[in-house]
């Protein structure tokens, strides 16, 4: 089954890796940034290695993004986030995992869960079971 | 010139068999499953212009050994290692296995299937792997088939071979109990190459659809090898009256159709046929294993010309007997459906009230979808619409999303039209 990780971060200057910019983790004691960016690591070359990842990446700043909304055949675009909110979209990945356990557990040592979030969502298939 | 699909099945045929002469040689699968996979790509660019040599199993063994030499070389630092490879090179043809020299081919490709599913591997590793070694699918044609980028199968091909060498499995046939249990593994990866084949529907996951005929083809194999197995001739006769079904279990815009109400005239009567034969004649002479049971069930419904003629009766006493012996809440489902057709919903659904909350159903949409299918036949309208949405809700294959929301459709307007129009 493939899932699609989306990583939600609220950096206050945008700049990837976001979490390494978090001022929690800045306040955390060597150590401790030491292991979480070790982790961070140690998760890409896990999945990388087992196949699992499909596609990861990491977006711009929401400030260069836009908004299309169409309304009676007329484009509007803004500028901007999509909404006003705190935390943001950061960048994303695609795993091919045997369980959704599998890939809550990946996105766990995601270090952008700890300050942030990791939304995981199934992505939906063409197979299908007659019933 | 040859004809690219002749040339696709002959390196298909031949593939297991030069891994194996590669692998009895060198003592290296890891090495030898990448070599022999190049061999066979330059074999599919060079045969279909050049033509298939005359011996073209002693070609692709040539050309993967020296390939698996200069993989070798690279590899090993020490000059005497290097040496000691170069003293144990095939001199040529007459090392070569014979195209006709195959006294134990089907036995050599039942244990290339052992390696390949080996039990420290996961699931899709195993598929992965089975398909390119033993299957001689290439990488490319792996990844399209799991709509997956091909460096990803890449790396969990490799990733596999390596497990293997790691946990030290070798190329020969396991003792018993253990062999039993390694081949009951590889019957379960046959089925899963099954299942993701016969799944799919039409439109861009059509390739996929050839992966159920390459399950047929391999678990030929295993059958032939081991034709007093009662469980591999179960599977195998499952797979075909299964796939006899594929004509008629999708519309072309792939779009889902009920057994209930597939066309029947449809269905492929000679994988019909030869499934019917098959597990008739196994169920008289091995002992009964979960397979035998789901493809007899399958030969019940084949046998019927329309569904309103299935012995459901029959088709009880055999998930009875499928729940006896290998358990399972996917069984009970079955059993439920079964159940209703004969003593009537409420029987049904009576059956369905201990999985409320088994965990390997919890969030599975199968649960709430037979549940839905019993509430209508019960006419408790309200509550099986009810199901019918949390069952498209939870469901993550778009054909069942669709199927479940049509159903639903089909029974708000049914039930808007009051209890005259049913």
């Amino acid at each position: 089954m493939k899932y699609l990780l989306l990583i939600y971060s609220n950096p206050e200057n945008w700049e990837h890796p976001m979490f390494l910019r978090n001022p929690e983790f800045l306040a955390m004691p060597a150590a401790e940034r030491e292991a979480l960016t070790g982790q961070s690591d140690a998760l890409h070359q896990e999945i990388t290695e087992s196949g699992e990842l499909l596609v990861a990446a990491a977006l711009a700043d929401p400030l260069t993004s836009r908004t299309v909304r169409v309304r009676d055949g007329v484009p509007v675009t803004t500028d901007g986030p999509y909404a006003e909110i705190k935390e943001q979209l950061a960048g994303y990945l695609v795993v091919d995992c045997e369980s959704a356990e599998r890939a809550v557990e990946i996105a766990s040592r995601i270090p952008d869960a700890r300050f942030g979030g990791v939304h995981v969502q199934p992505i939906m298939d063409m197979s299908g079971q007659e019933m | 010139m040859s004809d690219p699909g002749r040339v696709e099945d002959v390196l298909r045929r031949l593939a297991p068999r030069v891994l194996v002469a590669l692998v009895r040689h060198y003592r290296d699968f890891e090495t030898a499953e990448d070599a022999v996979q190049e061999a066979l790509l330059a074999a599919a660019t060079q045969w279909p212009a050049r033509g298939v040599p005359d011996n073209p199993e002693g070609w692709l063994v040539r050309v993967a050994s020296r390939r698996m030499i200069d993989q070798l070389r690279g590899e090993l630092a020490g000059r005497q290692r290097e040496e000691r490879i170069l003293a144990q090179s095939p001199q040529g043809e007459t090392h070569m296995p014979g195209a006709d020299d195959q006294p134990d081919d089907t036995d050599d490709t039942v244990v290339l299937l052992l390696l390949c599913c080996h039990p420290s591997l996961t699931p899709s590793s195993q598929v992965a792997l089975t398909l390119r070694a033993v299957g001689g699918l290439t990488t490319a044609e792996i990844a399209r088939a799991f709509l997956t980028p091909e460096a990803t199968m890449a790396q969990r091909i490799s990733r596999a071979r390596k497990r293997i060498r790691e946990a030290g499995a070798a190329f020969r046939m396991p003792p018993e109990p253990e062999r039993l249990e390694r081949l009951r593994v590889v019957l379960h990866v046959l089925y899963l190459i099954f299942n993701e084949g016969y799944t799919a529907t039409s439109g861009p996951s059509l390739h996929r659809a050839e992966l159920a005929g390459e399950a047929i083809r391999l678990t030929r194999i295993v059958h032939r090898a081991l034709p007093g197995d009662g469980e591999v001739a179960g599977l195998l006769a499952l797979m075909l009256l299964t796939d006899a079904r594929r004509p008629a279990r999708a519309r072309p815009d792939g779009s889902l159709v009920p057994l209930a109400e597939q066309d029947r005239r449809l269905w492929n009567q000679e994988s019909l046929q030869e499934g019917l034969a098959l597990i008739t004649r196994t169920l008289s002479q091995a002992r009964v294993g979960p397979y035998q049971l789901q493809a007899a069930i399958a030969a019940v419904h084949g046998e019927a010309t329309r569904a309103e003629d299935t012995d459901w009766p029959q088709i009880v006493n055999l998930y009875r007997l499928l729940e006896a012996t290998a358990p399972n809440p996917m069984v009970t489902l079955g059993h439920a459906v079964a159940v209703a057709m004969v003593d009537g919903p409420e029987a049904g659904l009576r059956l369905l009230e201990p999985l409320t909350g088994d965990k390997q159903l919890s969030g599975h949409h199968r649960l709430p979808a037979v549940r839905a299918q019993l509430l209508e036949m019960a006419g408790d309208a309200d509550a099986a619409l009810g199901a019918y949405h949390l069952a498209a809700r939870l469901t993550t294959s778009l054909p069942e999303q669709h199927y479940l929301r049509s159903r639903a459709a089909r029974l708000a307007k049914k039930a808007r039209e009051g209890p005259a129009a049913t």
